[in-house]
């Protein structure tokens, strides 16, 4: 059994919300500066030069990356060995949120009821998923999720005779519909099977898996590169504005279903696809 | 084609842009995004007046991160257009001239356009500390109460866009992805 005190939690993803949203996780970087390379539009190569820019003056001047700040999605695997201490879990985090928030010069979005609709003036509450893993150790992961993209992701629950077309065919329908409204190039998470939860869950989640890491499942694999390509030949491209980068991965997450049904989860995020991970 | 232009924007100007032309704006424009809208829409049913006149100006859908110490504004990037599309026909018959957010529009927001001869333009959505450079000064004219939605007044200095959908109706979000669509 493992010992660890919340007030070292708070700490953690206060930091966390600070960084995530002024520093790109290293996989996005990177992919962001290839698609400036690869991409064939002049005014989408452009978008993209601005948005090297933008991101170099958010690094060197701290100014968040985008304004947008988001609602902080906090990814908590707890090692089931693990025994905290000095308060409740939850509230540990939201402290980590507010601070992160306040302190940081951050956007305050969160209103306290969908309509009522008051600011809490703190970014919190956050949602935070929960994971009991094996072992001693916590991996937190903060995602930091802007709405411009959140509001045009989907659920669609699909029938089983849908099969893989259906999935494609739901994966396209949102990436289009989506288009400029979801600041491209975008990063596609898709959760495909479980329940109506689970898959937009595992969608959430598969937006954290690095954009460079391919599905270790043949099929799954084979499907995002599939995918990648097609959505790159919508010509949304970036900002919406034509061209050939409109999404810089397509990452599948995939559970076991019911037998009557094929759920799949598309959560869309911008090109401020944003992740810090610890593990403690 | 590259075009630096003067807020508030006047008639003529206005429909000399072309959907697809860079501009870069400089001069007064003003904020307002879904909740300062809401209140707006509600003054007007009460005919009470509005925080700015509408006749030749520009709203810029946007809600910035806090300033830190000496510096006009924080991350300061356009929000999604359409969440505003219920409100801006009645602005345009006002007078609005331009529109600066992102993504896409209403029919009926593109008939308001044509029709008063106004603009909508489109800032890189996520550039946030970028587009921030190009503000002089901000300071909250109205609605202080809702935070990041209060109404801004903004000074601008070559604030860059893209002209989306010009006084004529055409619309490049539907043009040029045409160009770059694989059958």
């Amino acid at each position: 059994m493992r010992t660890i005190d919340v007030a070292e939690i708070t700490n953690h993803i206060k930091e966390m919300c600070i960084e995530a949203n002024h520093f790109l996780a290293q996989d996005m970087d990177a992919a962001m500066k290839k698609a400036q390379d690869t991409e064939k539009s002049p005014l989408g190569k452009q978008i993209l030069c601005q948005l090297q820019d933008n991101l170099k003056i958010a690094g060197e001047d701290m100014i968040p990356i985008c304004q947008d700040t988001g609602m902080a999605v906090i990814f908590m695997e707890i090692g089931q060995d693990v025994h905290f201490t000095g308060g409740l879990l939850e509230d540990a985090v939201n402290e980590g949120v507010r601070r992160g928030y306040t302190e940081g010069y951050l956007r305050k979005s969160v209103v306290n009821d969908p309509i009522v609709r008051e600011n809490t003036k703190d970014n919190t509450p956050a949602i935070v998923h929960y994971e009991i893993t094996p072992g001693d150790q916590v991996k937190i992961t903060v995602a930091p999720k802007g709405f411009g993209s959140e509001n045009m992701s989907r659920v669609f629950m699909l029938k089983p005779a849908d099969g893989i077309e259906g999935v494609k065919n739901a994966i396209l329908t949102a990436v289009k519909e989506a288009g400029p409204n979801a600041c491209p190039p975008m990063v596609v998470g898709v959760g495909i099977g479980g329940t109506f939860e689970k898959c937009a869950l595992m969608a959430k989640k598969a937006l954290t898996r690095p954009v460079d890491e391919r599905s270790t499942i043949p099929y799954v694999k084979e499907l995002e590169e599939e995918m990648l390509e097609k959505i790159n030949g919508t010509g949304i491209g970036p900002g919406g504005l034509g061209g050939t980068t409109t999404a810089l991965a397509v990452n599948i997450n995939t559970y076991p279903t019911h037998i009557a049904g094929l759920p799949v989860g598309i959560n869309i995020c911008c090109h401020v696809n944003r992740h810090a991970v610890r593990v403690i | 084609m590259e075009q630096h232009i003067q807020a508030p924007i006047s008639a003529e100007d206005a429909q000399k842009l072309r959907a697809g032309d860079y501009v870069y704006i400089t001069g007064t424009i003003y904020t307002a995004r879904d909740a300062a809208h809401k209140r707006m829409q509600e003054a007007l049913e009460k005919g009470e007046p509005l925080p700015f006149e509408m006749t030749q100006n520009v709203i810029y859908y946007m809600g910035p991160s806090p300033a830190r110490e000496g510096r006009p504004i924080g991350s300061a990037g356009p929000t999604t257009a359409s969440r505003m599309d219920k409100y801006a026909p009645k602005l345009l018959d006002m007078g609005l001239t331009g529109m600066i957010g992102k993504g896409k529009r209403s029919d009926a927001v593109k008939e308001a356009i044509v029709r008063n001869g106004a603009v909508y333009f489109a800032a890189v959505g996520g550039a946030g500390a970028l587009l921030s450079k190009s503000i002089l000064s901000s300071e909250v004219l109205a609605y202080e109460d809702l935070g990041t939605e209060a109404v801004r007044r903004l000074e601008v200095k070559d604030f860059p866009v893209i002209v989306v959908i010009d006084s004529e109706g055409n619309n490049l979000y539907e043009t040029a992805i045409k160009e770059y669509c694989q059958p």
